[in-house]
């Protein structure tokens, strides 16, 4: 889903940009500007994408999260995570949405503007370009799908600093955190023209012909359309559906959450065992159902791309979980449930930015590297560097997202069996495979990996700052003996 | 009167209970309990964090008998109970003051 913005405004800045371009691309405009209509299967398979992704947050995630806590705070992690997707949902369509994905002017290299606050000029007809030229889905539909992406995202770091924070800072910290942190993010990996806009203006350029000034005027309206993107899709960092985004950014935002917090009492002397790992299981598993929507569904239509990214979202999960399951077995002397479903999360992580661009047996290499390296995180540097990271956010999502970014570099090569580099400017209308060079791509990658892991670190630790002072993030001591359940929402999990 | 109360495996329970009822045992009140005594607990492995677990899961089995019984009840759970392996558990035997059964206000010997 490293796509956006209508056609229709793709052109409209391109007119802004260079009306002497515009006149002497006559022709090409008036083909591009005929108004695509949204074809009734992707728009049926964007709907079922976007319930996916919902059900991986509600209930998927909030189980999984949940049975990995001890039974007092049970109803405190499934309440944070609904109320967060809630809040999030109200967030997005007043101005999330359009702060991820409008151009933001001067800032619009970082974030977009207020130009669609309140959904203000979208309705019914409006339409949001996806990733083939000429093809288009409801734009109401490409909100909610993007909004269910902002909804999983903060949901994610309650697992970093489980039973022990406060509802009321969890609730602020969350409306501030989507708000700086993951709206800007979003725009600044996700958010372009759009193919039909690059298409347009790239015509422009080839049939200037011979006149200097012509192709002198259309050459720079193409890199003005080109420039009218995020940051780090101006770079060129590919990410097909939220490693960057989703995972790095909430995995870091974890991390220095648990140490902002510090330590639950009693950790590393009383015994913190889950409550339910068959609630776990059964999270993890509608985890991976949703995460088919969150995947394939970042393709913005029903087509073959949409089927890689499916078939790489079954079997990277599956070498994922079945390297931890053996890894586990080799070094700890028993093969775990837990061990399991925590390595196919790992692998869902991982495959996430490289769904699209990788081939299917590139991915298998990848969720085996990935169920490995995450165990090794979750089981051995935890525990030497002494974090409290209570369901491992740090050591799965921002671990296996930093090694998916890193490895969609590496597997989007054709000869590695990926799809490779989508071009939308050598052949205007049509999606050509662009250059590879290993070094450019994998530096890339690591530069956005590096831009992200600084984003949200330095962000979201200035935000748990503000929350404390303002707040304070952490329950009383007592409180925490209690359980959140019944210190912060009167009620337990379980009446027997 | 007296009470035996047993500390067992879970899994024996069923056998206890067909013992103890062949011998007209009338009544038999059982607690989920944990405790440790020369069986060594085990270790819980979760992700990176392993736990020594030092309480295990027992069943406690509390049966009121006339004196004359107790050395039957005692010969059946030892019977039914043991396995030969460390953890079969123990049982003990302790006097009874007075018995009251509610429904009827009876007492004692009446009342088992």
């Amino acid at each position: 889903m490293f796509k956006i913005l209508r056609s229709g405004a793709a052109l409209a800045g391109l007119s802004a940009i260079g009306a002497a371009t515009l006149l002497s691309a006559g022709p090409a405009l008036a083909q591009a500007a005929a108004t695509p209509v949204p074809n009734k299967g992707d728009t049926a398979f964007m709907m079922i994408a976007t319930v996916l992704v919902l059900l991986m947050t509600i209930p998927g995630l909030a189980l999984f999260y949940g049975g990995l806590v001890r039974s007092k705070n049970m109803l405190s992690v499934l309440t944070q995570v609904f109320a967060i997707v809630c809040i999030t949902m109200l967030i997005w369509v007043t101005y999330g949405y359009s702060l991820a994905f409008t151009n933001g002017g001067g800032l619009n290299d970082f974030v977009g503007g207020f130009s669609k606050a309140f959904l203000a000029g979208v309705d019914a007809n409006s339409v949001a370009a996806t990733f083939s030229n000429g093809v288009v889905i409801p734009e109401y539909v490409y909100i909610v799908f993007q909004m269910t992406f902002a909804c999983i995202t903060p949901a994610l770091i309650v697992g970093a600093f489980a039973e022990r924070m406060k509802f009321s800072a969890l609730v602020l910290f969350s409306v501030l955190w989507v708000t700086f942190i993951y709206l800007p993010m979003a725009h600044m990996v996700w958010y372009w023209v759009g193919p039909d806009g690059i298409a347009a203006a790239a015509k422009a350029v080839a049939e200037a012909g011979t006149d200097v000034a012509k192709k002198a005027a259309a050459e720079a309206a193409l890199v003005a359309v080109k420039a009218d993107a995020g940051l780090l899709f101006q770079w060129g960092a590919l990410d097909f559906a939220g490693g960057t985004v989703v995972h790095i950014n909430a995995g870091i935002a974890g991390l220095v959450g648990c140490i902002v917090l510090g330590k639950r009492i009693g950790y590393g002397k009383e015994l913190m065992a889950p409550h339910s790992l068959t609630m776990t299981m059964i999270g993890a598993a509608l985890l991976w159902v949703g995460w088919f929507g969150f995947n394939a569904g970042s393709n913005l239509e029903a087509n073959g791309t949409a089927g890689l990214a499916m078939i790489n979202t079954f079997v990277a999960t599956a070498a994922a979980a079945v390297a931890w399951l053996f890894v586990e077995w080799a070094a700890k002397g028993k093969p775990s449930l837990l061990g399991m479903v925590s390595g196919a999360v790992a692998g869902l992580v991982a495959v996430t930015p490289a769904a699209g661009f990788a081939g299917p047996m590139g991915c298998i290499a990848l969720g085996l590297v990935s169920g490995a390296v995450c165990f090794v995180f979750c089981s051995t540097v935890k525990n030497s560097f002494g974090y409290d990271d209570s369901l491992d956010v740090f050591g799965i999502h921002a671990v296996g997202g930093i090694l998916g970014a890193i490895g969609t570099g590496i597997l989007v090569n054709t000869a590695l069996g990926g799809a490779g580099i989508p071009d939308y400017e050598s052949k205007p209308g049509e999606l050509a495979v662009g250059a590879y060079a290993f070094g450019t791509v994998v530096w890339t990658q690591t530069k956005a990996v590096l831009f992200t892991i600084a984003w949200t670190g330095i962000g979201s630790f200035i935000l748990y700052k503000i929350v404390d002072a303002v707040i304070g993030l952490r329950v009383t001591a007592e409180q925490e003996r209690e359980g959140l359940d019944i210190a912060e929402h009167g009620e337990r999990a379980y009446n027997y | 009167m007296k009470i035996v109360m047993a500390i067992i495996k879970p899994f024996k329970l069923e056998e206890v209970r067909d013992a103890l009822t062949g011998l007209g045992v009338h009544g038999l009140t059982v607690t989920e309990v944990k405790g440790y005594g020369r069986q060594k607990g085990h270790t819980e492995i979760y992700r990176g964090a392993e736990y020594a677990v030092s309480f295990l899961p027992k069943i406690k089995i509390e049966v009121a008998v006339s004196n004359d019984l107790v050395g039957k009840v005692i010969d059946a759970i030892t019977g039914a109970a043991r396995t030969g392996q460390i953890g079969d558990g123990k049982i003990f035997v302790s006097s009874i003051e007075c018995a009251v059964r509610i429904r009827t206000g009876e007492t004692d010997q009446d009342a088992l």
